[in-house]
């Protein structure tokens, strides 16, 4: 077993990430969320249960549709990069806008803890959720934090060297789509499943061939000359 | 192999992207995020419990009238005639009110040059050139800015311009742009020297430049007070009172969805030719309904864009001012530098409907739009029958005077709505783009339509006589 391991943290614009990735690593930064920034990505450590975590801190996104290079950087990062574990951070007071990304992270890559944060203001704000039901619903350990006042870290921190040790198995939901999308990845997915064999999730690849996303198709065939197939 | 993924020959990535092409459509992207928003939803109902749902009901409720896809359009057209017609009714007369003040210290000024003897080009410069411009600019544009501003920051805080950028993103989606260039619209408003800054918020360099090219069709508040004038002296000519604001209030609002809708046409064209791409996708935060501070926000948005025009009116109006005054007032030969200029520019100008005057008050009023009509009156005023301009029947004579007609008028207005940016705009423009190319195209693109849209007018009007 390897004695490091690298965990990368996803989430929305303005949902404490940059604080958790502070909490977490000690390491103080700023990122701000305007186009146009640099789009070198943080790094900090951290040691836990004798090994080092490396922490990769994504640009905030809404999406990880390649809207916007920030989301074409976090989308390379968790499809190519392949971090061994992929936090999504998501404001507890506004899930529901949240659950968008997560759902996306979830079609993209298997190894995912959903990290609710600022459950301290949606106690204030009387929002209570239920994190066990969530978990069952999508396959992956979902956890309640609060970044500001480091609570829930103890537990995200051993659920990520469980998944990481093979203890905690995930096993992402698949989100199905109405059932014209659902006939064309049919069509598609097993073409996409013979060409990359199991590397990438063939059935996010194929929605994303029906999405016209070309520039991961750029990506791609770029990575692929420089791996030499 | 680690890390990366194995390739076999059979199939390419490119026959598998041109396959996947065929059998989708242009909507798939909308048809999986309104799936995933609907997983979302489904799983915010099983696990999430709102114990306070009073404001959430509130928001929603609201929302289902402002951005209902019915009665969203026709509010936003009312709310935005609610706020123009409460700033040209409210404007009035404090407008009148500062000019019968300026006017009475014009004379008292006149009468202190006189008792010390002053020379005429001194007294000239001063009084009738600098003075007089600048004030004119702020009688006219400061009491409707005064009311307009903190009314758009009242419906801002409220909550509601990210509702109409909602409202708008699905027209703007449907010309190839961003949604979001509605919000630059709004600033544009206000003015499009700092809406070329805050169209730092689209992403997409695509769509960033669309929303620059195109936000000079929207009015800034530069424009307001030469659209106000005109339209009240020459389009509710017949009317008084209430209905007078009221006609003048659908003749503005007319105008603005001129601007509009050429808005919306250049960036269709534009997005079909030189900036060709589909529109990308961006999360819109509809944030809470808020009751707003009022006098926190009236006062301060009434105070520091007050301030802003005033000193701008100073900065650059009274420049200007002098200029006019000095080319009005050098001969060469029996006529002045200014009517060298206007008489080169008259068989154009009168091809548009317009005549030498204005074209040339456009030109020197390039570094702000606000000295346009000063510049304009100015030059009126310098060619001979020297009125006192105390209010706007006199002002209404000398256009008469000088040929106007409602079409006149109303080219003139087309031609402020649609025409160059000003100085500070295009100077913005370069700083943004970095490109002398685009920065000369944000320049022609609005000149060449503003020409065009003026003369069929006026040519079908001269054709029907």
């Amino acid at each position: 077993m390897k004695n490091s391991y690298t965990v990368a943290l996803a989430g929305n614009p303005n949902t404490g990430k940059s604080t958790l990735f502070n909490a977490l690593t000690g390491l103080k930064q700023h990122t701000g969320n305007w186009a146009g920034k640099t789009v070198s990505l943080a790094e900090g450590k951290v040691e836990h249960k004798g090994k080092t975590v490396r922490i990769i801190d994504l640009p905030g996104t809404y999406s990880l549709f390649s809207n916007s290079t920030d989301e074409e950087v976090a989308r390379n990062y968790i499809v190519f990069e392949k971090p061994d574990v992929t936090l999504v951070v998501l404001d507890a007071t506004s899930l529901e806008r949240n659950f968008n990304l997560a759902l996306q992270v979830l079609e993209m890559t298997t190894n995912v803890i959903i990290c609710i944060n600022l459950i301290d203001e949606a106690d204030k704000q009387g929002i209570s959720i239920n994190e066990k039901a969530l978990t069952r619903k999508l396959g992956v350990p979902v956890i309640k934090i609060s970044a500001r006042n480091k609570t829930g870290f103890t537990l995200l921190l051993d659920t990520i060297d469980r998944i990481h040790t093979g203890k905690i198995v995930c096993t992402p939901e698949i989100i199905f789509y109405d059932e014209e999308i659902e006939r064309k990845i049919r069509q598609i997915e097993p073409l996409v499943r013979e060409y990359l064999e199991d590397s990438i999730s063939s059935r996010w690849v194929a929605l994303r061939l029906l999405d016209g996303d070309d520039s991961l198709f750029q990506q791609m065939e770029k990575r692929l000359l420089v791996k030499g197939g | 192999m680690q890390n990366g993924f194995q390739q076999k020959t059979s199939v390419s990535l490119g026959n598998l992207y041109a396959y996947a092409q065929e059998i989708s459509d242009d909507h798939m992207r909308d048809k999986i995020v309104q799936n995933l928003y609907k997983k979302s939803q489904q799983l915010c109902e099983s696990s999430v419990i709102h114990k306070n749902k009073k404001n959430d009901k509130r928001t929603e409720k609201l929302d289902a009238i402002f951005t209902s896809p019915i009665f969203g359009f026709p509010i936003m057209i009312i709310m935005l005639g609610i706020v123009f017609y409460l700033t040209i009714a409210g404007a009035n007369i404090p407008s009148s009110m500062l000019a019968t003040f300026f006017g009475w210290l014009e004379n008292h000024l006149t009468a202190f040059f006189m008792y010390m003897n002053s020379p005429d080009w001194l007294h000239g410069i001063l009084v009738l050139g600098l003075y007089r411009g600048t004030t004119w600019v702020i009688s006219v544009m400061l009491p409707p800015m005064a009311i307009f501003f903190p009314t758009f920051a009242l419906l801002e805080n409220y909550g509601y311009l990210p509702r109409v950028a909602f409202n708008m993103d699905r027209i703007f989606k449907s010309v190839g742009a961003h949604g979001k260039q509605s919000l630059t619209m709004a600033m544009g408003f206000g003015c499009n020297a700092a809406a070329m800054l805050s169209s730092r918020i689209i992403e997409s360099p695509r769509e960033r430049m669309l929303a620059i090219l195109t936000n000079n069709f929207v009015p800034c508040n530069g424009r307001w007070g030469t659209l106000i004038v005109l339209a009240s002296l020459f389009m509710a000519a017949g009317y008084t009172g209430g209905l007078k604001s009221l006609v003048t209030t659908s003749v503005i609002v007319g105008i603005v969805m001129v601007g509009v809708i050429v808005t919306f046409i250049v960036s269709w064209v534009l997005s079909k030719t030189a900036l060709k791409g589909v529109p990308t996708h961006y999360t819109l935060e509809l944030p809470p309904y808020r009751r707003p501070k009022f006098f926190d926000t009236v006062i301060r948005s009434s105070l520091t864009k007050s301030l802003s025009v005033l000193s701008r009116a100073i900065k650059v109006a009274a420049p200007a001012a002098i200029l006019t005054w000095v080319i009005a007032n050098i001969y060469v030969g029996d006529t002045s530098i200014l009517m060298y200029i206007v008489n080169f520019l008259d068989p154009f100008g009168k091809m548009l409907g317009l005549d030498g005057f204005i074209l040339m008050a456009f030109l020197i009023g390039l570094p702000a739009n606000e000295i346009v009509l000063p510049i304009l009156l100015m030059g009126y005023l310098s060619t001979g029958s020297l009125t006192e301009v105390d209010n706007l029947v006199d002002l209404k004579q000398i256009f008469v005077e000088h040929g106007w007609t409602w079409l006149t008028a109303l080219n003139m207005m087309l031609f402020s709505l649609l025409h160059f940016p000003c100085g500070t705009t295009l100077v913005n423009i370069y700083k943004e783009t970095k490109s002398k190319k685009w920065t000369f195209l944000a320049f022609l693109i609005p000149t060449v339509i503003a020409i065009t849209v003026t003369f069929t007018i006026a040519q079908t009007v001269y054709f029907l006589r």
